[in-house]
């Protein structure tokens, strides 16, 4: 987990997704590295994914039964994709880049980092709120 | 040839090496993360399971059982980053953005990747790498939408 971590970060750092300002230069078309960043980094996870289970019965560590991950398709993919959207287009910063760009120093990232965390308690203060009122609740997904 | 070599310019203004580069750690800190633990690990699912330290809204205790290793695997992320930029002189970059674009986009990610069930990495990297219809739906989504917006702001005049 460690070292998958350092590693995961060490790319984010390396990739210049660290800094909103080549993100928003991206969103803007003015530069589209960041499509080679998406793209390498799903290449070699989805290698990853394929012959993890093909190596070994079990993951070595943990003994955890290879799982693909697959979420359901429904509505709150499109709405929370949307919301995303909107966020990234603002600030240019997303959670995993965010973190990493508090690695590089970048304290400022700070007030993107507060406020993810406001906006994942809102939504889950919120949807508990609901599911506990609401007649149909659309419950855990 | 000239004419391509251009367009190359004109697209990647800053190469695409370190970008490539850069995408393929990303991708081998997943695939460890798989291989060894068959986790898929994204990066905002955090935010959630760190919240359950704090509060008791019922959301959060879901992720009790995973919150301990999303912490290290954050700390660690934050560790890679900083090793990084240790390395090659990067150290104690920061952002011109402004901290009011920093708040609010952050509000809006926080609320939209837990409704959408995953990030960039989550869904972008880990959903896209094993195919996943829902992540490649949601990802193109967001990139839409993102891009319109960035488009949006920059034509406002806002910049940094």
């Amino acid at each position: 987990m460690v070292v998958g971590g350092l590693l995961f970060g060490f790319g984010l750092a390396a990739s210049r997704m660290a800094r909103p300002e080549i993100v928003l230069d991206f969103l803007q078309l003015e530069d589209l590295g960041l499509l080679f960043v998406m793209g390498g980094a799903s290449a070699v996870a989805g290698l990853g994914f394929f012959l993890g289970p093909r190596l070994f019965d079990g993951a070595p560590l943990t003994g955890k039964a290879y799982e693909r991950r697959l979420k359901s398709m429904d509505r709150d993919v499109l709405v929370g994709g949307v919301v995303f959207g909107v966020g990234w287009g603002i600030s240019g910063i997303c959670p995993g880049a965010a973190y990493a760009s508090l690695g590089i120093g970048n304290v400022a990232i700070l007030w993107a980092i507060a406020g993810m965390f406001v906006g994942a308690y809102a939504q889950g203060y919120w949807r508990a709120h609901r599911s506990a009122t609401g007649p149909e609740g659309q419950g855990a997904d | 040839m000239v004419g391509l070599q251009l367009v190359a310019a004109d697209l990647f203004p800053r190469g695409v090496l370190p970008y490539l580069l850069g995408g393929l750690f990303i991708g081998l800190g997943v695939a460890v993360i798989y291989v060894g633990t068959g986790i898929s690990a994204g990066a905002s699912t955090f935010l959630e399971s760190t919240l359950s330290y704090a509060s008791s809204v019922p959301r959060f205790q879901r992720y009790r059982a995973s919150r301990d290793w999303r912490v290290l695997f954050t700390l660690s992320i934050v560790a890679g980053a900083a090793m990084y930029s240790l390395a090659f002189g990067e150290f104690g970059w920061t952002t011109d953005v402004q901290p009011w674009r920093l708040l609010a986009g952050g509000v809006l990610v926080g609320v939209g990747t837990r409704v959408g069930k995953g990030c960039t990495s989550g869904h972008g990297v880990c959903g896209v790498g094993s195919a996943s219809r829902t992540s490649i739906v949601n990802v193109a989504t967001f990139l839409a939408v993102a891009i319109g917006v960035a488009q949006l702001v920059a034509a406002l005049g806002v910049s940094p």
